[in-house]
Formats: C-alpha cells, sequence, structure tokens
C-alpha cells in the first residue's frame, strides 16, 4: 500500500513538473494526434457495436428475436425503409447513447455466462428481457420510436378511424406514450399475464 | 426360367402399353369458376394480394348468429398462449379505454353456460370464426337473401293486392 501510494506520488509530480525534454509544440500536437486517434478508435470501435451485423454475431439475438424482426413490418415492407436493431435499442443522441452502451456491459457478462444461451432458457428470461425494454421506452417516453414516428407529421387523415382516434387523444395529450399500446410490434410477446392492458 | 420371369415380362409389356396411350385426356379444361380458364394441368399466374379492408366501419350481418367479420387490419396480431392481441382492445375489461366492440359475453361462458373470470379457452383464437375481409370482388355469385328481405318481400306482397 505505501508502495503503491509512493508510485502515484511520483507519477502526480512527473505530471505537475514542466516538460524538460519535449518542445510544448510537439507535446501539444502529440497530444492533438494522440487525442484524434484514440477518440476515432473509440468511436469507431463504438458504431461497430452499433450495428446489426454485430448484434446477430451471437446465436441468442440471430436465432430468436432476429429472425422474430424479420416477419414485421419494421423488417419488409412495400418502401423498403426499414429500422435495424439499434435503431430501436440505442438511442442516437451521444450522451444517452454512452448511457445505454455502460448499462449493455451487463449483456455482455450474460453472453459471457451463458445467461440466454439456449432457447429454452431465452424463454424462460424473455418477460424478464421484454419488460426492462418496455420500461427503457416508457421513461423516455418511446424516444426511439421517435427517432422515425414523429408525432408532429403525423396526419390523422391517412390513418385508419381507431388509429386517429386513439394518436389525437390519448398520444397527443402524453397520457399514453408509443410503447403502452405497441408492445411487441417487433417481436413476439413473452406471456403477458398480469401486465396492464392485457 | 422363362416361366418364372413371365410375370415380370407381362407388367413391363403392360406399363409399355400405359405409356404408350397419349390419348388419354389428361388435360381437361380447368371448371369455370375461382380458377379463371386454362386446363387442369396448366400453371396460371397467381392473382396478385389484395389488401384487408380497413374502414373500421361494422358490416352487417347475413343472419343473426353470423359471427360478425373483422373491419380492420390484423396483420401482426399475435393470438397464442402468451397473450391475445384482439382481447387488448375487446375485451369486458379493455373495451372501455378503446371504445371497441366488447366481445359477446357469451365467451366468457363454458359449453355448460357456466360464467368465467375470464374468456373461454374454446373461444380465445378469434380468427376460427371472426375473419377479416379483403378489398375484392366476390369470385362467385350468390343469390341469398336475408330474413329481413324475406319478411320485408312477405309484408309487401301482403299489402298490395
Amino acid at each position: 500500500m505505501q508502495a503503491l501510494f509512493r508510485l502515484f506520488k511520483e507519477y502526480w509530480g512527473i505530471l505537475w513538473r514542466p516538460s524538460v525534454y519535449y518542445s510544448l509544440g510537439f507535446l501539444t500536437l502529440g497530444g492533438f494526434v494522440a487525442g484524434i486517434i484514440f477518440w476515432g478508435g473509440f468511436n469507431t470501435a463504438l458504431e461497430v457495436t452499433n450495428t446489426e451485423k454485430f448484434c446477430t454475431s451471437c446465436h441468442e439475438m440471430r436465432d430468436n428475436v432476429f429472425v422474430e424482426l424479420k416477419d414485421t413490418i419494421h423488417y419488409s415492407n412495400r418502401s423498403g425503409v426499414r429500422a435495424s436493431c439499434p435503431d430501436c435499442h440505442v438511442p442516437h443522441e451521444w450522451t444517452h447513447k454512452i448511457a445505454r452502451k455502460m448499462q449493455a456491459s451487463k449483456e455482455v457478462w450474460g453472453k459471457l455466462f451463458g445467461t440466454i444461451d439456449t432457447r429454452e432458457k431465452f424463454l424462460a428470461h424473455r418477460r424478464e428481457l421484454a419488460e426492462h425494454e418496455w420500461a427503457r421506452l416508457k421513461a423516455n417516453d418511446s424516444r426511439e420510436c421517435r427517432n422515425c414516428h414523429n408525432f408532429e407529421f403525423m396526419d390523422f387523415t391517412r390513418q385508419s378511424k381507431r388509429a386517429a382516434a386513439m394518436h389525437s387523444t390519448s398520444l397527443a395529450s402524453g397520457q399514453a406514450t408509443c410503447i403502452d399500446c405497441h408492445k411487441g410490434i417487433a417481436h413476439k410477446l413473452p406471456d403477458m399475464r398480469g401486465v396492464p392492458g392485457w | 426360367m422363362p416361366i418364372r420371369s413371365l410375370p415380370l415380362l407381362m407388367f413391363a409389356v403392360i406399363g409399355l402399353v400405359v405409356a404408350a396411350e397419349v390419348d388419354y385426356p389428361l388435360d381437361a379444361p380447368g371448371p369455370d369458376g375461382r380458377r379463371p380458364g386454362g386446363t387442369l394441368t396448366q400453371s396460371m399466374p397467381a392473382p396478385p394480394l389484395a389488401n384487408d379492408e380497413n374502414k373500421d366501419l361494422k358490416r352487417e350481418r347475413n343472419y343473426p348468429d353470423q359471427p360478425p367479420t373483422i373491419p380492420h387490419t390484423i396483420r401482426g396480431y399475435q393470438v397464442d398462449i402468451n397473450g391475445n392481441k384482439c382481447l387488448s382492445c375487446h375485451s369486458r375489461a379493455n373495451s372501455a379505454r378503446s371504445q371497441a366492440t366488447m366481445i359477446s359475453i357469451t365467451h366468457y361462458m363454458d359449453r355448460d353456460g357456466q360464467a368465467l373470470a375470464a374468456v373461454s379457452p374454446r373461444r380465445y383464437f378469434c380468427t376460427q370464426c371472426h375473419v377479416a375481409q379483403k378489398e375484392v370482388q366476390p369470385l362467385v355469385g350468390n343469390s341469398f337473401e336475408t330474413i329481413d328481405k324475406l319478411l320485408q318481400d312477405d309484408a309487401n306482397a301482403a299489402q298490395k293486392p
């Protein structure tokens, strides 16, 4: 402990003393270049984990939830605009994205210890996993839905009568958010016993 | 040896005869109806898939106990052991919030008329009886008349003479 403290003190001293051998220009430019490399590298690595290819490189995602997505309108539709995994499951804004990515370290743990590495284990955990996503979207007012589905630009005359009735009342007044009604829109539902509204 | 292989030889001869008979009418003209023209062996191009009718307007029932048809699209509605998307609007508890038609009280009864707390398992799979409709014209004609039409005709006939 004593030795560790001494080591820390020595390094602290080095950080605080002016540089003797290196010029200010070198340190400034060097710091700048190192910043680009490290920050760029970090961001690139972050974006790699933010692709569908990355998500479906694990069989847990590929064989369970990704298969289910393929049947839905968010994967296959007339105009070919589609949502990939991170579009809905990772916030697009940087601060929220980092927060979500830190939470997602739990998923690395799950992968390492095989929490859902069989179909049976996945089904056993499905309700819990779904509830995490419902809670997240409920708490952030369905932010990831609204990245594409902007309420401001909804044309109620182009919606079916009951859709317009719901969107112009509950959604407009903020009483309800997308996930309240649109659970199971992209994946199969878990056992819904006890879920309000089901 | 020749006697033993005689049945085999006869089979071969019969086979040849059957195969040679070409004037057998395999390619009869298709019956007129759902399938337009062509012959039975001919593959016709499939008609394009029609859209679901999605007007949210209740349709008239043709007879009193006809299961009402679904007046909206039900693409992706999950109805299985885990949940029933239809009931999330049409159940007794949810119909006030959604303003959807409440499913009939008979759906909460077992087959002995005993009231149940939840939808009866035998009524659970909605699309067994209730179906969405497509935006298509009927494929075959139908001269069915509803009982109301018959009653009306009857009353009109009684008035006239």
